[in-house]
């Protein structure tokens, strides 16, 4: 999805170069990269693309956002902006306007369920939401007794027990006690308990996918460049042919993940085929950051695998990204479940839908 | 820099679902007629002739070409619709499949008018079987290895040789082979190669069938002795072909017929396992069903970069890649998901049998066209490692 004819795809790939780059980011000792490039992300209106320009936000279409994402992915980028981007689209599905600086969204996980109150408060435990410690904001799907709403709550209401992920991004866990929400309102109708598991997994496979991407590149580079047993390691069939599976995965994951973007931002509704596309990206997904993951290591050798290396901020990131909105074993359940329901004959005509 | 993989969501356009009505209702009053049993693939059925007659009626072969030679010039994509659902129902396209898809655009864009305008509207209306004369009995990977010899005579050339795993072969009424012409050169091993249109009814060709592992035969020796091939049915260059196999490759790599060649035990599963599967076979099914559709929407994108004039080769082969891998390994891992299914025959045998077939069939997928090592020397290239 290298879509640099895209204009706001273009704007945040040249945001990221400029103060998001990997090796500067690696070798940094403090967070001091962090501020410039959350204020030129800001002052370019990434973080609330899909925000609409009467709610503060940048009012960007779902295609030019998913864009942004993956390239996101392609830096191995490490702030909450895909999470951000989240909460504005969450926040913009029931009219609340979005505040301006870093949010995350709840829940995260498949089991995780947030209860509103009949006193109008919030209650539950959110496990492994991203970036929560750093946001200033969460965008909670809750359920109440009559029925979703959507919910914006500042995280100093909630306790956080900061935790981390594979790829030592904060991944926390959130706790409402009672916590009265800063805005709330009615989920719209057409907005069910996964609608946000679902669009939260196809961002994490936008990400997945670009990661790939660039394993792919920076592996190819170096099997080009070191030199064993006299010659490139490139010149060993060996090395080019596990090369040649990390680039079926990084294309398996690009066609899943772009899919499953295109479908979302061509729908109406959240309904069957929409979520084939979406979890099948994120099971398809999960699966190539598994082997395309093991792959880029493999090539690099002891050097992947020193902390100095850029290598790890793609692979531990795309392994980590498999555990948000549900992981590809409950995505590949609730999948099989469907399929088998609609019945053997009724498969096909599935996938030929799209 | 590695040149970016492109797999841009195509999406099928809306003329291809009615199209896709019209297969399916044709396919069920072939099964109604006794054609063919779709829940039974190892069934060879003995009337692939006339089937392929039906289906050129219905204007589904020849559905991208020129009309002046009997096409339809419909697009790459509604072909494609055609050949997923003749695939995923196992219709018994063998008559026809290899013309419509590899002989006819070789024919279309190396062969002589005449030629044309007599061959290619046959192939349309499903009356003729192609060949592809390929490997030899010393070079099957190593194309250029081929030693079968085309020595020049008067207003045409003469064959000796052998090609073999020659598919169809048997049954066809043309091959298209390469035979070599010229020795190869030492700056271009490739060199001294041409491509040859064969009439299969030429005195000197000798076919001998060979058995496979699934019990049928469906592939041959051909043995030329003095066949003689007419001047005017050089395709192309002569000691030349190696530089024309490449693009029609893209169209042979990235079909549905790439990743659905033992689909039917998927199905059977989902049969097998009923409306409430346990956990562990519905993760299998949901982890299949993921890997079924992404390979899907690579194949469609191929092919929708092929209509919009593109070359996207190194995609092909990445398609070809995952989906022979993906089609091999699929009866062994229906075959873990239905362990534990009641073994009630009803449900159970025609898995059983289909699994018996599938994985005698399997081995064969990551050879045939282009092993598994070619392609990913092929996708290495592209990568700019070779």
């Amino acid at each position: 999805m290298a879509d640099n004819d895209n204009i706001v795809v273009a704007t945040a790939e040249r945001i990221f170069a400029d103060l998001a780059d990997p090796q500067t980011v690696t070798h940094s000792k403090d967070a001091s990269w962090r501020a410039p490039l959350w204020q030129a992300l800001s002052e370019a209106g990434l973080p609330l693309s899909w925000v609409p320009e009467n709610c503060n936000g940048s009012g960007a279409s779902l295609a030019d956002g998913f864009g942004v994402i993956n390239a996101a992915g392609r830096a191995g980028l490490s702030v909450p902006l895909a999470e951000t981007m989240l909460a504005g689209w969450l926040l913009a599905q029931a009219g609340i306007a979005s505040p301006s600086d870093a949010m995350t969204v709840a829940p995260s996980l498949p089991k995780d369920r947030i209860t509103l109150n009949d006193d109008g408060t919030l209650s539950g435990v959110a496990r492994g939401i991203p970036f929560a410690s750093e946001a200033r904001h969460i965008a909670v799907v809750a359920n109440g007794a009559n029925g979703l709403a959507i919910a914006l709550v500042a995280t100093a209401d909630c306790r956080i027990t900061a935790g981390l992920s594979l790829a030592s991004d904060a991944s926390d866990t959130i706790t409402f006690d009672k916590v009265r929400p800063a805005a709330i309102k009615p989920a719209p109708r057409a907005f069910d308990a996964t609608a946000l598991l679902l669009m939260g997994g196809v961002a994490r496979s936008l990400q997945i996918a670009g990661a790939l991407e660039s394993m792919l590149e920076i592996s190819v580079g170096y099997a080009n460049e070191r030199v064993a047993f006299e010659k490139k390691i490139a010149k060993f069939q060996a090395v080019q042919h596990n090369l040649a599976k990390l680039a079926g995965e990084a294309a398996a994951a690009l066609a899943a993940a772009s899919s499953a973007a295109d479908a979302i931002a061509n729908a109406s509704r959240f309904g069957d085929a929409i979520f084939l596309e979406a979890v099948s990206a994120k099971i398809r997904c999960a699966e190539a950051a598994e082997k395309g993951a093991a792959i880029a290591h493999q090539v690099h050798g002891a050097i992947g695998f020193t902390s100095e290396h850029i290598l790890h901020r793609y692979t531990m990131r795309a392994l980590a990204w498999r555990d948000d909105f549900g992981n590809e074993s409950h995505w590949a359940v609730e999948l099989g479940k469907r399929v088998a329901a609609r019945g053997a004959d009724e498969l096909w005509p599935l996938v030929a839908s799209r | 820099m590695t040149a970016a993989l492109r797999f841009d969501p195509i999406r099928l356009p809306p003329e291809c679902e009615a199209l896709r009505k019209d297969v399916r209702a044709f396919l069920a009053e072939e099964v109604a007629a006794g054609t063919f049993d779709p829940h039974r693939p190892q069934r060879e059925g003995n009337d692939a002739r006339g089937f392929s007659r039906r289906v050129g009626a219905r204007g589904w072969l020849g559905m991208t070409w020129p009309k002046q030679y009997g096409g339809h010039e419909r697009s790459f994509l509604e072909r494609y619709v055609v050949t997923e659902e003749m695939r995923v129902a196992n219709a018994p396209t063998r008559h026809f499949f290899v013309a419509d898809r590899q002989s006819g655009p070789v024919l279309l864009k190396y062969a002589p008018e005449h030629i044309k305008m007599d061959i290619l509207p046959r192939i349309c209306r499903g009356e003729v079987c192609f060949a592809i004369g390929m490997s030899e009995p010393n070079s099957g990977s190593d194309l250029f290895a081929a030693k079968t010899k085309a020595t020049k005579t008067d207003g045409g050339w003469l064959i000796n040789g052998s090609k073999i795993w020659t598919s169809s072969a048997h049954v066809a009424d043309y091959m298209i082979a390469i035979f070599r012409t010229s020795p190869s050169t030492k700056e271009n091993r490739r060199h001294g190669l041409t491509q040859f249109l064969v009439d299969m009814k030429t005195p000197g060709i000798a076919v001998n069938p060979i058995r496979q592992i699934t019990g049928q035969a469906e592939f041959n020796e051909v043995v030329f002795t003095d066949a003689f091939v007419p001047d005017d049915h050089v395709l192309g260059e002569i000691d030349g072909a190696w530089k024309q196999a490449t693009s029609e490759l893209a169209y042979e790599r990235s079909g549905p017929e790439r990743f659905l060649e033992t689909y039917y035990v998927l199905t059977e599963l989902v049969r097998a396992v009923g409306p409430n599967p346990d956990t562990r076979a519905a993760e299998g099914i949901g982890r299949l069903v993921a890997q079924l559709h992404t390979m899907r929407r690579m194949s469609v994108s191929v092919a929708g970069m092929l209509q919009a004039g593109k070359e996207p080769v190194v995609e092909a082969s990445i398609v070809k890649d995952i989906g022979t891998v993906w089609e091999q390994q699929l009866p062994h891992r229906v075959r873990d998901l239905a362990a534990f299914v009641d073994t009630d025959p009803s449900n159970h045998a025609t898995l059983a049998d289909q699994l018996a077939f599938a994985t005698k069939v399997a081995p064969k997928l990551t050879i045939q066209g282009g092993t598994t090592e070619v392609l990913r020397g092929i996708i290495a290239r592209g990568l700019g490692l070779r």
